[in-house]
């Protein structure tokens, strides 16, 4: 049932896995889609332009199901760098993950492991975020896998979509367009919310200014060397500042060390989300919350 | 810029990227239970990994040195850039961003600088 669109009824049928959470889960995904429609339609071009085939540009969609990890390994294959340094390109950038996964890993702990395992899968920016403002929200009660299952059912259905629909819309269109331009006004959407205190702004400016610095750098190691070294000089001046903005989060559900990154990533993607998150709950629609496993 | 890695290499490369990144959302969701959570530490960096990795991501693409400080500044890319950018900050909108950034830089390429 996992491969089923979260949108339209399954049938009644099904044990275990409340519709109706399944649905609000989609429904509260649906403003953020917005905005991953654009960075898919980029990715699917950006790949084509690679050299990808279009079975490539899916499969990878499909396979590893990160947009901006996708994107940089498609720049870095596309001109040639190192297999390692596209390969640790996209872990670095996937790292932020393991925030979300430890984080909402609570919520998860009694389910079976090949439950954690097929939910892993769907473990996105969006699917994190959203979820857990909902399994924190005090006023809903959410069956957590039928519901974080439909945020994520939503955003990967409208991820690989997107990405199709991107190799379709670009082949032909003339590299004089300069479409390829697009994939930093994404990453730069990205950036600008995940700018929010004076560490953050340390590690873009010098993540920024050393991948600036190191573009003609052996390897195509410039996006590795600068991440890096932004890395690092955010928590240097998070040291010098006492600004304790990351390690004092606890470890309390929900409130752990997920919660800055996911509003680095998400706030700006999910401005228009907050208010419907609160309505789209059916009334008189209680149900124990899914861990009954 | 295509590549000129063959097919087979860049399945590879996906196919491992994919393994990886899989791997990074179970971590914490299988170890749920034996390790507790994200050493600090760990936490404190992790948290400035999307400001650095992004900006390293934009910069060189939006920013080319040119000879002069002018060409530098009124290169097309940068104002088109520093255009998304303040939509990005004002509206946060990915779709918006991307449409006025893409229509300034063509604006520029084909009308102002044609």
């Amino acid at each position: 049932m996992r491969g089923s669109s979260p949108l339209r009824s399954l049938p009644r049928s099904v044990p275990s896995l409340p519709l109706a959470d399944l649905r609000a889960g989609a429904r509260d995904a649906v403003p953020i889609i917005l905005g991953i429609v654009p960075f898919g339609l980029v990715a699917g071009y950006a790949a084509l332009e690679a050299g990808f085939s279009p079975l490539q540009a899916v499969g990878m969609s499909v396979l590893v199901f990160a947009g901006a990890s996708q994107l940089a390994t498609i720049e870095l294959l596309g001109s040639d760098a190192p297999l390692a340094v596209a390969v640790l390109t996209a872990v670095v950038i996937n790292l932020r993950m393991l925030m979300y996964s430890a984080s909402i890993a609570p919520y998860f702990r009694s389910f079976r492991t090949r439950t954690k395992a097929g939910l892993a899968y769907v473990l996105t920016d969006q699917s994190y975020a959203i979820s857990l403002a909902a399994y924190r929200d005090p006023d809903r009660e959410v069956d957590r896998r039928a519901y974080y299952l439909g945020v994520g059912l939503a955003v990967w259905t409208s991820w690989q979509v997107a990405t199709a629909a991107g190799v379709l819309l670009g082949t032909g269109v003339p590299p004089e367009w300069g479409l390829s331009f697009a994939a930093p006004l994404v990453f730069l959407a990205l950036l600008i919310p995940a700018v929010e205190d004076r560490p953050s702004v340390a590690a873009a400016v010098v993540g920024g200014g050393v991948a600036l610095l190191a573009r003609g750098a052996p390897y195509d190691s410039g996006l590795l060397v600068g991440g890096l070294a932004g890395v690092v000089a955010g928590v240097a001046v998070e040291r010098a500042t006492g600004v304790d903005v990351g390690g004092s989060d606890g470890d309390l559900p929900g409130h752990g060390p997920g919660h800055d990154g996911d509003r680095s990533r998400t706030s700006a993607e999910d401005r228009g989300r907050v208010p419907g998150d609160d309505h789209s709950r059916a009334p008189g629609d209680d149900r124990s919350r899914g861990d009954a496993e | 810029m295509t590549t000129s890695y063959s097919p087979g290499t860049v399945w590879a490369v996906v196919l491992v990227v994919g393994i990886a990144t899989y791997g990074i959302r179970l971590s914490f969701l299988y170890l749920f239970g034996r390790v507790e959570s994200v050493p600090p530490r760990v936490r404190t960096a992790l948290r400035y990994v999307p400001p650095a990795v992004f900006a390293a991501l934009v910069v060189p693409r939006v920013v080319t040195v040119e000879p002069t400080l002018a060409a530098t500044l009124f290169d097309e890319r940068l104002v088109a850039g520093v255009l998304a950018g303040v939509v990005a900050w004002r509206t946060g909108d990915i779709a918006l961003t991307v449409v006025v950034g893409m229509g300034a830089l063509w604006l520029l390429r084909f009308v102002v600088l044609a």
